[in-house]
């Protein structure tokens, strides 16, 4: 355990290596990670205890190391306390804390290289014996001090040691908690001198739950608090002036100062990079890289992986030919579900190559500190921007990367406003409908406008969703905002592998199975019930030969078979559900079989209007169908209106499984999933709605 | 008597002294675990381009706060 940036995880990794653990605890979004070692033929079970400042919590992250501190599932039998040599006194204050837990500690202390880099002394003795208990120096990935640390844990389990430490509270403290203590031993009731201190101090004291419900006891405490506290009656400043004013003692008897204090390069670099001008460009430019990777470097690989998966079920396919339902699961369930999981790996792993690289650096905290106001004033802060920002390439490496926020409120916060997003998905939809009805007859000025705007309608809806989460779903305590500032330094690849591997790893093992079970899912929906194809060839016989020439007699059965499948026959009956939208019965089978991932809406539209599934969006077939498209009045079908309401729509809905079974693997639980399916959907429908009865009004 | 300032008032490269804690509010509990109290000296050393937050240097490291967020504070100047 310790301070958050003292060098816990590196040095997790240093004594488990790649034996690593990634779990939930239980009901909440904070990350478990575990892992083992060996030594000297005794394994090693180590727990990485989200870091924390203080044994008082105020987020679930903190309340979760202070659980698992305090024992529970059950007491660890040693606590290895990180302690950054450079950052000694607010590190030393957590650990006046945690020495009267009576637990058994070895203190690992990290950073000293960056004392030696200063200038500055330490005396290892000194330190040690303030302390009460063994101190190791570690300089994890250079693996100095690694062995000798193991030693030192494996000799501290043999022979447990209580810590007891005494910080030195004000002797009318002190003396007020004995007679307390005293008092309350009279009556019977046991309680310990640090309790009652904790009482006296602090309002909000665990153990002073035991009192309050007891006038005559109670009457005592309060008396004795006046003693102490006087009419300020502040009682927790005088804990923390006394905690730091030990910390600061020992740190004046253990770490000689340098001589003069010169100018770090870190600071030199922070001069540019968090400047007024030049660091907002910088800033532009990082951003502006790391998303045009995404979009484009991720693009050749998808495609690779999308002919990697034709290729395997080409092969698959003739090989099943005697079962057509087999044939049917295999490559269009289950090779599809497969693919449509690994299909996001490109992107997950070029996302977090960046933001491992940028964390590793300490620009990542730099981008929080530049951008927090523009955050901050909804009540996101500045750490949601990156993963904002790679949403609009695709929600799901966002949604995985809001992990870099450390207070789960803004991080669920973060993820359920994410998928609002323009993803890179929702693009041909836009090119699309934009090509078969805006551009023709306003123009490409006009057209290249919408398309921009598109872009902004997500943002812009997102700002007020955030504001009413705020206010109305999230109660209780917000946390102020806090951020440090590393030293500059240059990533260590071994770190960089290690975030990409574990987090590909969760992807596949936890959200892609969701995924691929929903594939499936949907495969059978679209397959079942099993049409019948010879009155479908009756039908088609009977179209008009213009009509059969731009459909084959395969491509009608297949639009035939969709329209009479599961799905199919609740997309014609919420048909007057959207009638209010402008969509007809196709477009609302577009939007529904578009659900589990909006990708295959052209195709299917492609189906619908009868040009075939194999299209794409510049497909000059499919534009001047869907130009020509008509209602069975005669009325034309998609009016600029219409074109406009069912673009918000595609902007806004939630038509991404992938994306929900990421939420619920973040946030660890199908309740928040749900939440972002059913706000927005609800949203697409109000507004799409919206939009073609404003439109009817005007014209 | 000195100049009471509060967190709106600090500016980049000014060096200060905390001069009260207002205990009871939620944040501030957690600025004192933090190391900011009365007595506590620090500087000033950045503002973010938009004015909020600000970065502080006390008890030799260097901490990054909302204006906003620190209002339980007051704040005397240092020469």
């Amino acid at each position: 355990m310790g301070n958050p940036n003292a060098g816990k995880t590196s040095l997790f990794n240093a004594l488990t290596g790649a034996r690593q653990k990634i779990g939930n605890y239980p009901g909440v979004t904070v990350e478990k990670i575990s892992g083992d070692f060996t030594h000297e033929g005794d394994t090693f079970e180590v727990i990485d205890v989200p870091g924390l400042y203080s044994m008082t919590p105020v987020s679930n992250d903190e309340t979760v190391a202070v659980k698992v501190l305090e024992g529970d599932p059950e007491p660890p039998k040693l606590v290895v306390y990180v302690l950054d040599a450079s950052n000694l006194e607010r590190n030393l204050f957590l650990f006046s804390q945690l020495a009267e837990t009576h637990t058994n500690v070895v203190v690992a202390l990290t950073l000293t290289d960056v004392l030696d880099k200063e200038g500055a002394r330490l005396d290892l003795a000194k330190l040690s014996s303030h302390l009460g208990c063994e101190v190791v120096p570690v300089i994890a990935h250079k693996g100095i001090g690694v062995e000798a640390l193991k030693e030192a844990m494996a000799r501290a389990l043999a022979s447990p040691d209580e810590l007891e430490l005494d910080v030195g509270f004000p002797k009318v403290v002190m003396d007020a908690a004995d007679r307390v203590v005293d008092h309350m031993n009279r009556r019977g009731v046991a309680l310990g001198r640090r309790e009652a201190r904790c009482v006296l101090l602090d309002e909000q004291c665990t153990t002073s739950e035991r009192f309050r419900g007891i006038p005559e006891l109670w009457a005592v405490i309060e008396e004795e608090r006046q003693t102490v506290l006087g009419a300020s009656g502040q009682g927790r400043t005088l804990d923390a002036q006394a905690r730091y004013a030990w910390a600061a003692k020992v740190k004046k008897d253990s770490i000689t100062p340098p001589v003069e204090r010169r100018r770090s390069g870190t600071e030199k670099i922070d001069y540019f990079l968090t400047h007024r001008v030049f660091g907002l460009l910088f800033f532009l430019g990082v951003m502006y890289a790391v998303f045009q990777s995404i979009y484009t470097l991720a693009g050749p690989l998808m495609d690779v992986i999308d002919a990697g998966k034709s290729a395997v079920a080409d092969f698959v396919r003739p090989m099943l030919d005697g079962t057509p339902v087999l044939q049917s699961l295999v490559v269009d369930g289950i090779i599809e579900g497969v693919g449509s999981v690994i299909i996001f790996l490109p992107q997950i792993i070029i996302l977090f190559f960046f933001i491992s690289v940028l964390e590793g650096t300490g620009y990542l905290a730099r981008a929080a500190f530049l951008m927090d106001r523009l955050l901050g004033w909804c009540g996101l802060n500045g750490r949601a921007f990156i993963p904002l920002l790679s949403s609009f390439a695709c929600a799901i490496p966002g949604v995985m990367s809001a992990r870099v926020m450390p207070d789960e409120r803004s991080r669920i916060m973060t993820v359920l406003v994410a998928p609002l997003m323009s993803c890179s998905a929702r693009l041909p939809v836009y090119v699309l409908l934009i090509g078969a009805v805006i551009e023709p007859r306003y123009g490409a000025a006009w057209a290249g406008f919408s398309l921009f705007a598109m872009h902004f309608v997500g943002l812009a809806v997102a700002i007020p969703v955030v504001l009413i989460l705020n206010k109305g779903v999230f109660k209780g305590k917000r946390l102020p905002f806090m951020l440090e500032l590393p030293k500059y330094q240059w990533p260590r690849w071994r770190d960089v592998f290690l975030t990409i591997t574990s987090r590909a790893k969760v992807f596949l093992v936890t959200a892609g199975t969701i995924i691929f079970a929903m594939s499936v899912l949907i495969w059978a929906l679209l397959y079942f019930p099993r049409g019948d194809n010879p009155r479908y060839e009756r039908e088609y016989s009977s179209l008009s030969a213009a009509r059969q020439e731009t459909v084959s007699l395969e491509q009608f059965q297949e639009l035939r078979q969709r329209e009479e499948s599961i799905l199919g026959r609740f997309g014609k009956a919420i048909e007057p559900a959207f009638a209010p939208a402008g969509f007809d019965w196709r477009l609302t089978t577009a939007i529904l079989a578009a659900f589990p991932a909006r990708e295959v809406v052209v195709p299917a539209m492609g189906i619908l209007f009868g040009t075939g599934g194999d299209v794409d969006e510049a497909d000059e077939g499919l534009v001047s169908a869907i130009q020509r498209s008509q209602w069975p009045d005669g009325r034309p079908l998609m009016t600029p209106w219409t074109a406009m309401s069912l673009m918000v729509f595609f902007a806004l809905c939630c038509q991404c499984m992938a994306t929900l079974a990421a939420i619920k693997r973040e946030t660890n639980s199908w309740k928040w999933a749900a939440f972002a399916f059913v706000y927005m959907t609800t949203l697409a429908y109000v507004f799409s709605v919206a939009i073609q009865q404003i439109g009817r009004l005007v014209s | 008597m000195e100049k009471v300032l509060t967190s709106k008032e600090l500016r980049k490269g000014m060096k200060a002294r905390v001069a009260t804690v207002e205990e009871g509010e939620d944040p501030c509990t957690r600025l004192m675990e933090l190391g900011l109290i009365p007595g506590t000296e620090f500087s000033v050393t950045k503002v973010a381009p938009l004015g909020d937050p600000i970065e502080i240097e006390m008890r030799g490291y260097k901490l990054c706060l909302r204006r906003t967020e620190t209002e339980c504070l007051r704040f005397v100047e240092l020469p």
